[in-house]
């Protein structure tokens, strides 16, 4: 079920170094929130910490999804709950088709058997639609993949695995111009469903044209320091992040 | 992280430890006499040379030495073990016949399910004789033999067997081939005539069921030239208090352009010592495949081999071993290349956790005359983590200047990032290892029939379980 994701007085990091000085932020059903930043800003920390990975530590604050403690859950029941991450670096599985994961992925999630014949369908229809050879699905997962492959694979899962709340970590990085349409279609295909959240990190404008943003924050030194709509994209990519760095310093 | 919250042996296993009440079995005497072996081949109705042979390799045993290397296997008493144990019944050729507590076993096994999937015959081997034996009309009609050895050396085959039976390892090599030889009990034979192709893989099924009893099975296998086999052992023994052996013997013979195939699971219980040799000789322009899963046991030694003996010969290895608490588990391969243009290509995977160990021994002979042979090796080690042992241990003697070798090693352990990347899916802790174990796995079971390879990814599984608090 769609909920509500709801952050605050958030401050986390790795090991003994605070990245996340207190980020406050809510992310209801049907939003698409586009993060920016200079690197190092905590946007991935961000993600990372919202999705749970153990390497990152919460030392403050909460971080709920509808009436899930999530800070108390592990990354699997988050992702049971309807969270999603894509990976900047996905990691190569050998031994496991991309089609046998997903399939064990919503078998897990679901606890119901899933049917192999519709499964193989629907793989193949969004294969299509990615304009990714069917073949994908049978090859190890990220196994051998390019990096365009691999962030391609990412959002064949994003759309098979169908969760509520996405959360994608630069997944047009490193992309040329044809695999950033794609990517950007699948996320169009993602966001034109009912009630689905997006938590988009990126640095490229290709990949937002297309797509509808409800809300753009702006990450300096783990702080948001500026948060609007759209029209807030188009700013930072005429006048770069100076002035919210500058700010930032001068406090 | 990983706390371990059980034992895998003590809840785990109960798929596979149970173990009927033993029930008036003819056993002889605890420790090995001259009188225990001549027991033995009076029992087994051998003929005279199988008795003189066992009494010379009894005479080879008493007076070899233990080897100076490997695992230890101080825990081993061998006074302690009973060489024999034989069920009341004797061969059956039908499912009926067979006796209760027996078929049980069996059934709980899955056998007669197994062979209704295609399997050709079924010897299975319940202590050291074959109680049920079977094979398909048409595998027959094709002239194939299958049958345990006992009945062989009666009938028309018996020269044949007296030609090869522990000709290709000799009793002299080790202890343990030594005393396999005095007190051999059981096991398949299998003659494939020239030409023919046995499209079913044959398949044997044995397992030990008395506290104490050392099993000493002896399969030997005759492809002939042109011919084609796949044969599947696969063991899976109840644990005991007491420590046990296990020391069987296989020996292949492949002819010219043939093709064999041996394919084994061993799932041994956690007190076994099994001290197994394996050995096939392969004729010109004939391949050789070996599968092998290395699962339980307290101490392993098993390095199957391979004589590439005929010109354009060629073997391809394929192995896993598991090695959890408290076990260690020594295996690998030998290859010797004695024709010219001869391949060899191995691939083995490690896995260990809680403390066990495991490893990986292979031996590489390129004979003088092997010319423009060719040898890869390639052995892969996953450990689990960092209490556990995994070591490689090559040897490599090649004795021309053309010849190609190469020997590669890797260690690995599964990443966090790798864990959380699955985990992020909605897969738990506990299955996201369990898959990256599996998928390690994988280029072993993909080479597996389908019910062997799921039977390999649930014991995988059941080691892996119980890891995770």
């Amino acid at each position: 079920m769609a909920a509500t994701l709801e952050v605050r007085g958030l401050k986390a990091g790795v090991g003994e170094k605070e990245i996340l000085h207190g980020i406050d932020l809510t992310i209801n059903p049907g939003e698409t929130h586009v993060f920016m930043g200079p690197n190092g800003a905590g946007k991935s920390t961000l993600g990372n910490a919202i999705m749970g990975h153990p390497a990152y530590e919460v030392t403050e604050g909460s971080i709920t999804y509808g009436d899930m403690d999530l800070l108390a859950e592990t990354a699997d029941k988050r992702a049971k709950a309807g969270l999603f991450m894509t990976f900047q670096n996905p990691i190569e599985v050998p031994g496991i088709t991309v089609a046998n994961f997903m399939r064990n992925a919503i078998e897990m999630r679901t606890g119901e058997r899933v049917k192999l014949w519709n499964f193989r369908k629907q793989v193949k229809e969004i294969a299509n639609i990615l304009t990714i050879p069917e073949d994908y699905a049978d090859r190890d997962l990220n196994v051998g993949f390019s990096g365009g492959e691999k962030k391609k694979a990412e959002i064949l899962q994003l759309l098979i695995l169908d969760p509520e709340l996405a959360i994608l970590d630069e997944t047009d990085s490193g992309l040329d111009v044809d695999a950033v349409r794609v990517v950007s279609k699948g996320i169009q295909e993602f966001q034109k469903k009912e009630g689905k959240s997006l938590f988009i990190i990126t640095h490229n404008a290709a990949i937002l044209e297309a797509l509808e943003v409800t809300h753009t924050h702006i990450l300096v030194d783990g702080r948001i320091v500026k948060s609007g709509g759209k029209e807030l994209i188009d700013e930072i990519f005429t006048e770069g992040f100076e002035k919210y760095i500058e700010a930032d310093k001068a406090e | 992280m990983a706390k371990e919250k059980t034992f895998v042996e003590d809840v785990q296993r109960d798929l596979y430890d149970f173990r009927d009440e033993e029930i008036d079995f003819y056993r002889v005497d605890t420790g090995l006499t001259r009188d225990i072996v001549l027991q033995i081949s009076e029992e087994k109705n051998d003929p005279e040379w199988m008795r003189d042979f066992r009494l010379k390799c009894l005479d080879i045993f008493t007076h070899s030495k233990m080897p100076p290397w490997g695992p230890s296997i101080d825990g081993l008493n061998l006074d302690n073990i009973v060489t024999y144990v034989k069920p009341k019944t004797g061969m059956a050729g039908k499912w009926e016949d067979v006796p209760e507590d027996i078929k049980n076993t069996f059934e709980r096994l899955g056998i007669p399910e197994a062979e209704r999937k295609s399997l050709a015959g079924v010897g299975a081997q319940y202590d050291s004789e074959l109680v049920y034996h079977n094979i398909r009309a048409e595998v027959a009609a094709q002239g194939v033999i299958y049958t345990d050895i006992e009945s062989a050396l009666h009938g028309p085959y018996g020269d044949m067997i007296k030609d090869h039976f522990m000709h290709l390892v000799r009793p002299g090599e080790h202890p343990f081939a030594a005393l396999h030889g005095a007190v051999w009990s059981g096991g398949s034979f299998v003659y494939v005539p020239p030409g023919v192709d046995v499209e079913i893989p044959l398949q044997s099924y044995f397992r030990l069921n008395a506290p104490g009893a050392g099993q000493f099975e002896h399969t030997l296998i005759i492809v002939d030239d042109n011919a084609k086999l796949h044969f599947i052992e696969g063991c899976s023994a109840p644990k005991y208090s007491v420590a046990n052996l296990h020391a069987g013997c296989v020996e292949i013979f492949v002819g010219n352009n043939a093709k064999m195939r041996y394919s084994t699971i061993e799932n041994w219980s956690k007190n076994m010592y099994n001290l197994n040799t394996k050995r096939v000789t392969v004729g010109e322009n004939s391949a050789m495949e070996w599968v092998s899963g290395s699962f339980g046991s307290h101490t392993s030694y098993l390095y199957p081999m391979t004589v590439l003996k005929g010109d354009h010969s060629k073997m391809d290895y394929t192995g896993i071993t598991f090695a959890g608490a408290g076990q260690e588990l020594d295996t690998g391969m030998k290859v010797n290349h004695i024709g010219k243009h001869t391949t060899s290509s191995v691939n083995t995977r490690s896995i260990c956790k809680d403390g066990g160990i495991s490893n990986t021994r292979t031996s590489v002979v390129i004979a003088p005359n092997a010319d423009e042979s060719k040898s890869i090796v390639g052995c892969t080690s996953l450990m689990l983590d960092s209490i556990s042992r995994s070591d490689t241990i090559p040897a490599i003697d090649v004795r021309n200047q053309n010849s190609d070798v190469g020997h590669e090693a890797k260690i690995g352990k599964i990443s966090d990032e790798a864990v959380f990347y699955l985990m992020s899916r909605g897969i738990s802790e506990e299955d996201a290892r369990a898959m990256i174990v599996s998928g390690f796995a994988e280029s072993v079971s993909k080479e597996l029939p389908l019910e062997y390879a799921v039977e390999m990814n649930n014991l995988i599984r059941l080691e892996m379980v119980g890891a995770i608090g």
